[in-house]
Parts: structure tokens; sequence; C-alpha cells
């Protein structure tokens, strides 16, 4: 039997605040453990949470950027669990009524456009760290990260195969940089996800039993989670067992989930309204001011780019699936550089740079403006496009302008005829076989004496130029 | 309402408290009476009422987001039972 495979993801983003969701200790990766903390974030008894505005605002960015809409009577709720990285016992967090809800967000896969629906958006607060001293047999707590805020994404089960999953995991990333509420840096932890998958026979319209995946810190490990879990389950149900609902921790390293717990022994949150911290009333003044700070998103920078300047799809796509990027690219078309010349650069080999380095998409280590004095420089006729690739390697090691970089590495293309015109007489006086095969009406022949000549002017003379002075050459040798 | 002693030991246990079977029986005749006192509100028409969200009847308290000095390490971790490393040393539990 055939089965179709069912995915709903709920996607963690940590928000771009100064200070933490319910006090004013920095929101900052890293640190001393325990050193960006106080009373209210490690959980001392007698302390009152206070909540910062900009969390609100930032959660109702992201829903209004994801279509959803605005619950203008909301309120916070607690999530009663015991671990030992939740201080307090309990996590504030949305139950009933939150933030953001019913929203959709288009997808492009092979080509075709998919709506995912977004069942909600919540906010609440993330838990601290633990050090796990198996010598010792204990943990050691840090709560630097007790009390950032984080936006909760929760989709609805639209996916329909991993490549789906990944594509949409991608493409919220690229809302929430756009919108800037979260700098989605994955390395820190920024952006976290947990998959809900199930399969059912083809054709079925109920759903199969889900499995909870949990513990995924990649897209990468997403994705192969999600394989390994449709291939688990479709071997069960291949072998006529059945799925049970639990929830399984994924192992990136072995590559493999293990149950972590059955539904029989699922966690009793026992929500309950917030009591120290008042609903919210969100007005129509509120939610417009914030809809006016959303700047263009990614669908429609994309759009741009194909009808101001006539770039093909795929190019501007990859533009800007990374704001970094397609901000970097707007500024130096800005500065007058050539739309279709600049996005060659940055998709060529500007990207491999980033790719080989392991830097993030965008991470240009020089300024737009230098791109574009590249760009002139090959323009101009002053260097090759070969030496302009040695430029830009030399660009990507240390800061220097291309200009004194052409001059230190001797690049400059010889475009003076009369230095040009002695190579190419000194050329066809040591090939004559050549000028006779020409003759003749073998075009290789050209393409020889081309490669001569570039060989004595050391790959510096201008190729249009001496082309056509050999042609002249040839025909009145 | 009737509360068995299944469900104060499971309340015990999420809770983390530990019951003799005596106590929890104690403890059901306890529950009983107070969520029995409590049930007592279902009586009420509450058709139409949204539901309360809080008790005080305000709205939108917020905090500007301004950073403002976190407390000393040592200060924070001076009630600590146990700390290592400028951490709280705490049991292993990975789940």
């Amino acid at each position: 039997m055939n089965y179709e495979t069912v995915i709903g993801l709920e996607v963690h983003a940590e928000l771009k605040t100064n200070t933490k969701i319910y006090c004013g200790c920095i929101n900052e990766f890293g640190g001393e453990p325990n050193t960006h903390t106080c009373p209210i974030c490690s959980g001392m008894p007698g302390t009152l949470p206070v909540l910062n505005k900009r969390v609100v605002d930032f959660a109702i960015k992201a829903g209004l950027a994801m279509n959803c809409s605005i619950t203008q009577y909301s309120k916070q709720d607690r999530k009663n669990y015991f671990y030992p990285d939740l201080p307090k016992a309990y996590q504030i967090s949305q139950f009933d009524l939150p933030l953001c809800q019913n929203g959709y967000v288009d997808i492009v896969v092979n080509g075709e456009t998919k709506r995912i629906g977004i069942t909600r958006i919540h906010i609440e607060e993330d838990a601290g760290k633990l050090v796990h001293d198996d010598y010792a047999n204990c943990s050691i707590a840090d709560y630097n990260r007790c009390g950032v805020p984080l936006i909760e994404i929760v989709s609805e089960p639209d996916l329909r195969s991993p490549e789906e999953a990944h594509v949409f995991l991608e493409t919220l990333k690229t809302i929430l940089e756009y919108t800037e509420v979260s700098d989605c840096k994955m390395q820190e932890g920024s952006l976290r996800c947990d998959v809900n998958l199930s399969l059912r026979p083809e054709g079925q319209k109920e759903f199969g039993t889900r499995c909870e995946m949990k513990n995924i810190n990649s897209f990468r490990a997403a994705v192969r989670s999600m394989e390994y879990e449709q291939k688990r389950q479709t071997e069960v149900l291949s072998n006529g067992g059945i799925i049970n609902q639990e929830t399984r921790r994924w192992d990136d390293v072995k590559g493999e989930s293990i149950v972590m717990r059955t539904k029989e022994d699922a966690q009793d949150y026992r929500y309950f309204p917030e009591p120290d911290l008042l609903p919210m009333i969100i007005s129509d003044e509120w939610i417009e001011e914030i809809r006016s700070t959303i700047p263009e998103l990614p669908e429609q920078r994309k759009s741009r780019y194909i009808s101001e300047f006539g770039l093909p799809e795929y190019d501007a796509f990859l533009l800007t699936s990374s704001k970094k990027t397609a901000d970097y690219f707007d500024e130096t078309v800005s500065l007058g550089a050539s739309p279709k010349a600049v996005s060659n650069w940055m998709m060529g080999d500007i990207a491999k740079f980033i790719n080989d380095k392991e830097l993030e998409a965008g991470d240009i280590p020089f300024a737009p403006a230098q791109l574009k004095a590249l760009i002139d420089l090959i323009e101009k006729g002053t260097i090759s496009n070969s030496a302009a690739k040695k430029v830009l390697a030399e660009m990507f090691a240390q800061p220097e302008e291309p200009e004194k970089i052409v001059e230190r590495l001797g690049l400059s293309q010889v475009s003076d005829e009369g230095a040009l015109m002695a190579m190419v007489q000194e050329v066809l006086a040591q090939n004559p076989q050549s000028i006779v095969d020409y003759k003749a009406g073998k075009d290789r022949a050209l393409g020889f004496l081309m490669g001569q000549i570039m060989r004595v002017s050391k790959g510096k003379a201008n190729p249009q130029v001496i082309n056509q002075m050999l042609k002249e050459a040839l025909d009145k040798a | 309402m009737n509360i068995s002693k299944e469900e104060v030991l499971h309340v015990a246990k999420l809770a983390r408290l530990k019951f003799t079977d005596a106590e929890a029986e104690a403890l059901a005749k306890d529950m009983e009476s107070i969520i029995g006192f409590a049930n007592k509100l279902n009586e009420l028409d509450t058709e139409g009422v949204v539901p309360t969200a809080h008790a005080i009847p305000m709205h939108n308290a917020f905090r500007e987001d301004v950073v403002t000095p976190s407390y000393d390490r040592e200060a924070m971790l001076q009630n600590a039972p146990s700390k290592e490393d400028g951490g709280y040393t705490v049991p292993k539990v990975v789940e």
C-alpha cells in the first residue's frame, strides 16, 4: 500500500528584543553563566513579571507578515511542569487566546505555489540551559536564557513531504529575518522546531496517528528526522503494526529517534490564566501602526527583481532568500552598478567564497561600493574578467580597495595599441605555419594565435583589442 | 463530586508530593468538599458571559524594552544549596 505523509511543524523563534520578556535583563546570546539574571528571570519567590511591550509588537508583526488575524483580547497562561532549566516550575505561555491566529504562508516547491496554514502564533518565555556533568552525575544550570522572549509558530498539518517542510522552514526564516523580529541564528539556537508526522493510506481522509519529534537543532536535522520517521512508520504499517502516539527524541549523531514518552505518560500541564499578568487589548490603531512598519517581504522583492531588473526567477529567488544578501544587492545597484553584473557576481564567485568560508549568507567582508568599483574596472576595460576573479579573492582575504589590488598585483590590461601591436607582430613572426593555416580557413589557428599573444602579455592584453588587431594583421599578411 | 484515591495520587505526583494511603484517603474527602464548593459556581447561568481572564479589571500593563543591570552572580547564587562553575548544581535529569 502507498502512504501519504502528513507533517505539521511547531517553530520556536527567539525575538530580537533588547531585554527579556518579563524583566530588564539583557537579551543576549552567550555570556558567562548566570550573569544575565535577576530575581525575576531566575524565579525567586515574591517577584512579579512585567511584560515587555516590544515582545507584543514583534509577535503581531510576525503574525501580520504571515497573514494572521490578531486576537484583540489576548492573555497569558501558566504551563506547569518540573524541569531544572525552568526555575519557576512553570512557563508563562499562551493557551486559548494566542496573539495571532488563522494565517498562512505561501511556499514554492518545484515551481508550484502551495499555501500552508498557520494555526497560531503565541508568545512565551524560553528556559535556561543545562550542562550535564557525567562525572559528578549532576547538571549545572545556567539561567541566562531564562525569560528570553519566544514566539511559537504552529502550522496546520498541510505539509506532505520532508521537502515541503524544509521549504516551509526556509520561508518562515526569511520572513522572520525580513521583519527583523528574530535574527534566526541557527547555531545559537534562536530558531528551533518540533515535528509532527503521520502517515495515512493514499486517498484516506482521516489523519493517521502522529508522532512528535523533539530535540531538532537544524533544518538539516529536521529533514533527516522526518525522512527517518517516514520510513519507520511505513515499515510498522506495512507489517500490519499500529503507530502509537508518542514523543520521540531525535539523535542527530546516530541518525535515529527513540521514544521519549508515550501517550500514557504524556505531560499534564494544567494550564491556567496567569494571575501575575493582565490581559492585553490590542486596538485597531496599534495593529495598523505595526502593519506600517512591515517592509517589502521576500515574495514582493523577488517580483520586483524580475520586473524591474529583468533577472531570471531563480536568480531573483536566491538573491532574496536572505535579507542581508538582498540588501547588499539593492545597495550596490543603487550606487549605479548594472543589476545583471551585480547579480552574476553575487550568485557566482561571491556565493562560492561564502560557501567555502562557511559564512552566513550575505556576510560579505567588503562594502557594496567596493563591489561596484570592481565591476567598474571590468566595464572600463582596466582588468579582464579573469583578473577580476583574482581581485575578488584578495578582497575576501583582506580589506583593500580593488584599484589598489589591481596595482599591487599588476593586473591592468594592456590596451595601448603600440605595445599590443608589437606583441601581435612578435607572435606572427614566430608562427608562420599558423598564418598559412588561417588563410586555409582553419579557425583553430586564430584561437591558437590569440592564446600565444595572451601568454606573451602574461594575460594582461585586452582580448577585444588584440582580437581585432590580430584579424587585421592576418588579412594583411 | 467523587474524588478517588487514584486522582489524589495523580495530583500528588504532579506536585511531587508523596502520601501514605491513609493520607490520600483523607485528602480525597477534603478535595471532594473543596471541589464541591467550587462547583457551586456551575449552578449559575453564565450564558453570554465572557470568561474572566483576570480578577482585576485592568489591561495592558507593559514595560519599555530598556536594559537594566542584571544582578551580581555571587549575589544570585548565594542561596543556592549547591553551586559549581558559576551555575546552580541540580540533579541530573535527562529527558
